[in-house]
């Protein structure tokens, strides 16, 4: 250690002895009880290494003195969690769709429920609010491809629509131009038609008989006589104000020149029973159930 | 350009002083008087009140608290006698803020800081502390001889101040027991915590204020009045020429002389001072200022130098309140032999008085009138407006609906605003003819789903307000909301 004495004239500290272009460095030392708190604060990171898991080994990390594990206590608080919400969860599983509904608290429990699922699996195409989008049914409003009942619901969620399961929900709008099925000034008329029967305006000089036989002998098998749909096959009501591609005249001649056929997945097996039952209440409680 | 300095050629400068000065331990004497007495009393009255408000019980009916007071965090309500308030009411607080702020203004327009002598938490448990160590310890002068003393390791000693501190403590965790009691059932908390059953936040709570108790009032004390509350620097900007502040009278008490010479010149129709520099006014001052030095920010107006002076002016025959609760106008005034003026009534303390009294009074009003059906309505944003396959358009609403009286009510919906509009609630009990009804439970709040749903045609305007009437079928009473119904 240099051993000098030397103090600064001005302010009364000792120098360390220190000097950068003639500056001296003064001798002020930090506070005692700081310097202290710093040692306190190396000892207790010292001691927090050996306690608790800290070291990276090569394929693993040490495991500290107790044994803890943040990881550890997450799930024992997601286990507590399910076992505060067991008993609840439990009577949704066992009640019926129409119960749930009834009953105020398995409704409002099913709802919450329905609603975080919604936002993680459904909001994608159906939107976060289940507005909906082109392609994509509006599930608030009360028009159903396939069916607005409860159990038409938890179906369709189940099941998917042309999803590939099984028991999916299968139907099809033919690609009538693109098949050769309908020559294309036949499917101007036929779409003018459609937009008739919407009581929508059409094209000037469009032939109605001509539309009503076009639409008897290709349509009205899907679509029904009076082609307010079937939910079993998922045909559109085509007389409502409604529409899930658009219902202008070049939307409609496209629909029917290139067929349209969405796809809804099959959310058995992805999602649990319970939860597909919740949705569908929610669903249904969006105010479009019928 | 400018001349370089040397540093060297500056003249060191060593007159600053030290930046903060050292503590200097302050031993207030024991005295007597009438402000002593109102101390006292004041004293017993707010410890009273807090140590044992938790256990005044209040019946509400069945299923609802019996506690007088109490903070009911878990379940949001807040009771007080026969007040409930609901998270919607926090804006009584805000009120009562302001009737507490507007009080220390007019405590302090009146009497200086009053509210620091007499009624201040950190006043009344340092009192209390003082207490003890006076009972224990001695007065003043024992005091002060005993932390004097070279030889402080004497059994007796050690003992004293081993006492001194357990009696701390024992009032500082008592201190600290209270206070979560107000939070909870307080019988119930008491055995919970007694047998060590009790939640680890009440036990937190007791150790953070028998800590803050026992470090604030038992070895800060007058610091925390002078170096760390903000309110004497507030009261410098409220006060003014006319409040009452503890005031050596001067024109009475100078010039300082003994006792022995102010007779001799009295006798010979000279005029004499009455202060006889006894300083018992300093020695009784809990943070050791000395009055005749005048009004001053580490005062905290608690009279006992006026006990102190009165009881010297007594012994000596001479008439009391040479320091007393008084304003300079009026010693300016006697000095021109002016008789001296209070005065209470002027525009600050009317004006005062005036918002707590419209405060209070709208706190008042407010209370009478509370409404024990409320109703909130949201409009849902996503999506805002559903267009149906008949072409008629549907708006949802999230309603909440409290009920804040202590039983189940039935409530019917109706709206009034769009034309030909049908409401239905999703999940409803039943549902008259166009009118939801459901069950709302007693003390709660539900949230219900409403759909309204209007044909286009008659309703062409793209938003048109709505209102919602929610009728306890029961009482008859309605809450309304209003919002508006939007068409896409």
């Amino acid at each position: 250690m240099a051993d000098h004495t030397e103090v600064d004239s001005v302010s009364g500290t000792a120098t360390t002895g220190h000097a950068w272009d003639g500056i001296k460095e003064l001798n002020t030392p930090l506070p005692r009880w700081w310097v202290i708190t710093f040692y306190i604060t190396i000892v207790w990171a010292i001691g927090y290494w050996i306690v608790y898991p800290a070291w990276p080994t090569i394929s693993s990390n040490t495991k500290g003195l107790f044994g803890y594990s943040s990881r550890a206590d997450v799930a024992v608080e997601l286990a507590n969690l399910e076992k505060i919400r067991g008993a609840k969860m439990a009577a949704l599983a066992t009640a019926s769709l129409a119960d749930i509904e009834k009953d105020p608290a398995m409704l409002a429990l099913a709802r919450a429920k329905g609603k975080t699922v919604f936002g993680d699996n459904c909001a994608a195409c159906h939107g976060t609010g289940a507005a909906g989008a082109k392609g994509f049914p509006n599930l608030n409003d009360d028009d159903w491809l396939w069916g607005g009942s409860l159990e038409q619901i938890q179906q369709t969620l189940l099941y998917g629509v042309r999803s590939g399961h099984p028991k999916t929900r299968e139907g099809q709008m033919l690609a009538f131009g693109k098949d050769g099925v309908l020559k294309p000034a036949e499917i101007v008329t036929v779409a003018n038609y459609v937009r008739e029967l919407a009581g929508l305006p059409t094209r000037p000089g469009y032939d109605p008989k001509a539309g009503a036989k076009i639409f008897a002998e290709n349509c009205v098998a899907c679509h029904g006589d009076n082609a307010k749909g079937n939910p079993d096959v998922g045909a559109p009501n085509l007389t409502d104000k409604i529409w899930l591609y658009g219902s202008d005249e070049a939307t409609l001649i496209e629909t029917i020149t290139n067929g349209r056929n969405g796809v809804m997945p099959a959310w058995e097996g992805r999602l649990d029973p319970t939860t597909i039952k919740a949705m569908a209440v929610y669903v249904h409680s969006l105010g479009g159930g019928k | 350009m400018n001349k370089t300095v040397n540093p060297d050629d500056l003249q060191p400068v060593d007159d600053y002083g030290p930046l903060y000065a050292a503590h200097k331990k302050v031993y207030p004497q024991s005295v007597s008087g009438t402000f002593r007495r109102i101390k006292w009393g004041l004293m017993g009255f707010c410890l009273g009140v807090y140590y044992f408000l938790p256990f005044v019980r209040w019946n509400r009916g069945l299923g609802a608290p019996d506690q007088a007071v109490l903070i009911d965090f878990p379940n949001h309500r807040f009771y007080f006698f026969f007040i409930e308030l609901w998270p919607q009411e926090v804006y009584y607080f805000t009120g009562l803020l302001i009737i507490a702020a507007i009080g220390l203004f007019l405590m302090n327009a009146i009497g200086g800081r009053i509210w620091c002598g007499y009624l201040c938490p950190q006043t009344v448990w340092t009192d209390l502390f003082y207490a003890v160590e006076r009972l224990i310890e001695g007065d003043r002068r024992e005091r002060m001889k005993k932390d004097a003393s070279s030889d402080p390791m004497k059994l007796e000693r050690i003992s004293e101040l081993v006492l001194k501190h357990s009696i701390w403590l024992l009032i500082a965790w008592w201190t600290g027991g209270a206070w979560v009691l107000y939070f909870s059932d307080a019988p119930t908390l008491v055995k919970e915590l007694v047998t060590f059953q009790g939640p680890m936040l009440a036990y937190i709570w007791i150790a953070i204020l028998t800590a803050t108790t026992y470090t604030l009032a038992g070895f800060m004390r007058e610091q925390v009045c002078v170096y760390m509350c903000p309110w004497p620097r507030i009261q410098a900007a409220l006060t003014d020429e006319w409040a009452l502040n503890v005031t050596y009278r001067y024109d009475r008490g100078e010039s300082r002389m003994s006792v022995k010479k102010a007779a001799e010149l009295r006798a010979l129709g000279q005029p004499a001072g009455d202060c006889v520099d006894c300083k018992q006014c300093v020695a009784v001052c809990p943070t050791g200022i000395d009055i005749r030095d005048g009004s001053q920010m580490d005062c905290i107006q608690c009279g006992l130098c006026i006990d102190a002076c009165d009881t010297v002016m007594t012994k000596i025959g001479r008439p009391t309140r040479l320091i007393g609760y008084d304003n300079d106008i009026n010693i300016h005034r006697r000095q021109e032999g002016k008789p001296p003026v209070y005065k209470l009534v002027r525009a600050r303390t009317v004006a005062y008085a005036a918002i707590i009294a419209v405060v209070g009074g709208a706190m008042v009003y407010k209370l009478a009138t509370r409404s024990l059906l409320d109703v909130n309505v949201l409009h849902d944003r996503n999506p805002i407006a559903i267009k149906l396959s008949d072409g008629s358009i549907r708006n949802a609403y999230t309603v909440r609906v409290l009920n804040k009286h202590g039983f189940d009510r039935v409530i019917a919906i109706d709206i009034e605003g769009p034309a030909n509009a049908a409401v239905h609630v999703v999940g409803a009990d039943s549902v008259t003819p166009d009118r939801p009804m459901i069950v709302i439970g007693r003390d709660q709040t539900e949230e219900l789903r409403l759909l309204v749903t209007a044909p286009e045609e008659s309703n062409p305007e793209k938003s048109i307000p709505v209102k919602f009437h929610v009728t306890d079928i029961g009482l008859g009473v309605v809450a309304s909301a209003t919002d508006n119904f939007v068409s896409p």
